[in-house]
């Protein structure tokens, strides 16, 4: 997955396609002063479903960002099937975007339109088919998801996890090569964390897509993703196969798999002397 | 006492700035709305989503302020002609109080307060739920697909609106001075037709209306857009909302006032 490994470029159809749809390039990104990526370097081969872990703040999140054009890189490149993202115009962005899919942390589902018509609206927005052909590919979408039967409900009347398929089948509506997951697992209980794990992995041999699933749900993703990349402070501390992970002696990795509290990842926040604090030094 | 004052000059400084700032991100922003506005009116369904939303919903309390403040205009107006002995006049003082004056800007603030404050929360809330990010991720515009319906459903409907709350207005003085107190219809109606001018009273209140809507608009959909993602900033966005869009009316209204009545 690594993009220190050479890029091998095949003539396809007339066109020079990558063996990564995604590359980050030496990329630095700062909010403010608070610097977010640094100098990172990544690829994210075709067809394969990569999980990038990392605490909060580790820059997992603004790394989606980026590959969307929702923010640009103040250094460094970030290109999408070959194509650098920063200086592509406002309609090629959109075209890029048709080909993409986001799952957002908590679904984003348009709040005043029922199931049905929140799958239906990328579909109604980008291409002109009759209304049957329409409901059609929508109850199929739903289908996929196992919400067909609750195509006429409003987002109000769904359970989290509900909500959560609801919007990967908005996502996969267009049939995108790219498909990114904002935290997929937060916020569901056991079962539903389970369906939406599954249907990630189902989904992303089904339409041969590229998938990213930004997360720190170890046992979920451990389970479906094919290679694993550990963020922390915006650079890659640890990379490879989940089994590679699992026995990884890398700290950060450690705590991280294992759940201690303490280690790289501190669990206080920095702050002065405690007994300073509370008045009892000499 | 000067560190007080420095102190007091580097805030006047920042308020400066910032309200400078602000000015010039809601023109930037304003400036995209009408460049991408294109949309909105091959797609008129959008549009007309839009004039229900701002419009037609706020029918109720324009209609039912519009009579109430014609009621009172005839009853006050009647109450001081009596003395002048020219009571006849109550439907002209009544009419050109509302073209001129009372239908723009009351329609205004109520439009702000109706329109403008759920127009904000609403783009607040599509902001803070991501509702924004996903359509631009879905290679739809929001721009042209959300905010700038928006705008033009509001700059479209305010002008209907400012017309229907006159027409109650003079509705209402109609009812009590003519039907309750006995004020003669003919004297009330022909001496209105007469002293109204079509150009002069009508045409200028129509124009305050569309400059007054364009400006509530253009607050409400940019302080949507401008509220931090959170419950209390979409909070904040909305009283900012009301509070701007009711100073600017008014400002606005003694500007054009001047222009228009005065000759300055």
């Amino acid at each position: 997955m690594s993009a220190r490994m050479p890029a091998r470029h095949d003539k396809l159809k007339g066109k020079v396609q990558t063996r990564q749809l995604v590359e980050f390039d030496g990329v630095d990104f700062s909010y403010g002063a608070n610097s977010v990526l640094r100098n990172l370097s990544i690829g994210f081969p075709r067809g394969k479903l990569v999980a990038i872990m990392g605490g909060s703040g580790s820059g997992k999140t603004t790394l989606l960002r980026l590959i969307g054009g929702q923010i640009k890189a103040h250094k460094g490149g970030v290109r999408f099937d070959g194509e650098e993202v920063s200086s592509m115009s406002h309609a090629r962005l959109y075209a890029a975007r048709r080909r993409m899919g986001m799952l957002f942390q908590f679904g984003a589902l348009f709040t005043d339109l029922s199931v049905f018509e929140n799958v239906a609206f990328p579909i109604r927005e980008h291409l002109r088919l009759p209304e049957a052909m329409v409901k059609d590919l929508v109850l199929m979408k739903l289908h996929a998801v196992g919400l067909r039967g609750a195509h006429k409900l409003k987002p109000a009347e769904l359970s989290g996890g509900m909500a959560r398929r609801v919007a990967l089948a908005r996502a996969i509506a267009l049939d995108p090569q790219l498909i990114m997951y904002d935290e997929p697992f937060t916020g569901l209980d056991p079962i539903s964390m389970a369906v939406i794990a599954n249907l990630i992995r189902r989904l992303n041999s089904a339409l041969g897509a590229t998938s990213i699933v930004v997360t720190h749900d170890v046992a979920e993703s451990f389970k479906i993703v094919d290679y694993v990349c550990f963020l922390s402070r915006g650079e890659i501390v640890a990379q490879g196969t989940p089994e590679q992970m699992r026995t990884s002696n890398e700290p950060y990795v450690r705590q991280f798999v294992e759940g201690h509290i303490d280690g790289p990842v501190r669990f206080h926040y920095p702050a002065g002397a405690y007994e300073t604090d509370l008045g009892l030094g000499g | 006492m000067n560190s007080a004052m420095v102190r007091g000059l580097r805030l006047v400084g920042q308020l400066a700035v910032d309200g400078v700032w602000r000015m010039g991100a809601a023109s930037r922003f304003m400036s995209i709305v009408l460049r991408r506005s294109a949309t909105t009116f091959r797609r008129i369904h959008l549009l007309i989503d839009e004039v229900y939303f701002a419009g037609a919903l706020s029918l109720i309390i324009i209609v039912v302020s519009g009579l109430f403040v014609g009621l009172v205009l005839g009853l006050q107006g009647y109450e001081t002609l009596k003395r002048y002995g020219s009571a006849e006049a109550v439907g002209t003082l009544v009419a050109l109080s509302l073209v001129r004056e009372l239908g723009p800007v009351v329609s205004a603030l109520l439009f702000a307060s109706r329109a403008g404050s759920a127009i904000t929360a609403e783009i607040g809330i599509m902001k803070s739920t991501e509702q924004l990010s996903a359509m631009e991720m879905m290679a739809v515009d929001p721009y042209s697909r959300v905010l700038a319906p928006m705008f033009w459903g509001g700059f479209i409907s305010m002008p209907l609106l400012a017309a229907i709350f006159s027409a109650m207005g003079v509705f209402g003085g109609y009812l009590i001075t003519v039907v309750v107190i006995g004020v003669d219809a003919g004297a009330f109606w022909s001496q209105m037709q007469s002293n109204v001018d079509f150009w002069d009273d009508i045409v200028n209140g129509v124009i305050k209306s569309i400059v007054f809507g364009g400006a509530v608009t253009a607050i409400a959909v940019f302080e949507g857009y401008d509220a931090p993602p959170t419950a209390e900033g979409v909070s904040h966005a909305v009283t900012r909302t009301v509070v701007t869009s009711a100073l600017a009316v008014l400002a606005l209204d003694f500007v054009l006032t001047a222009f228009m009545f005065t000759g300055v």
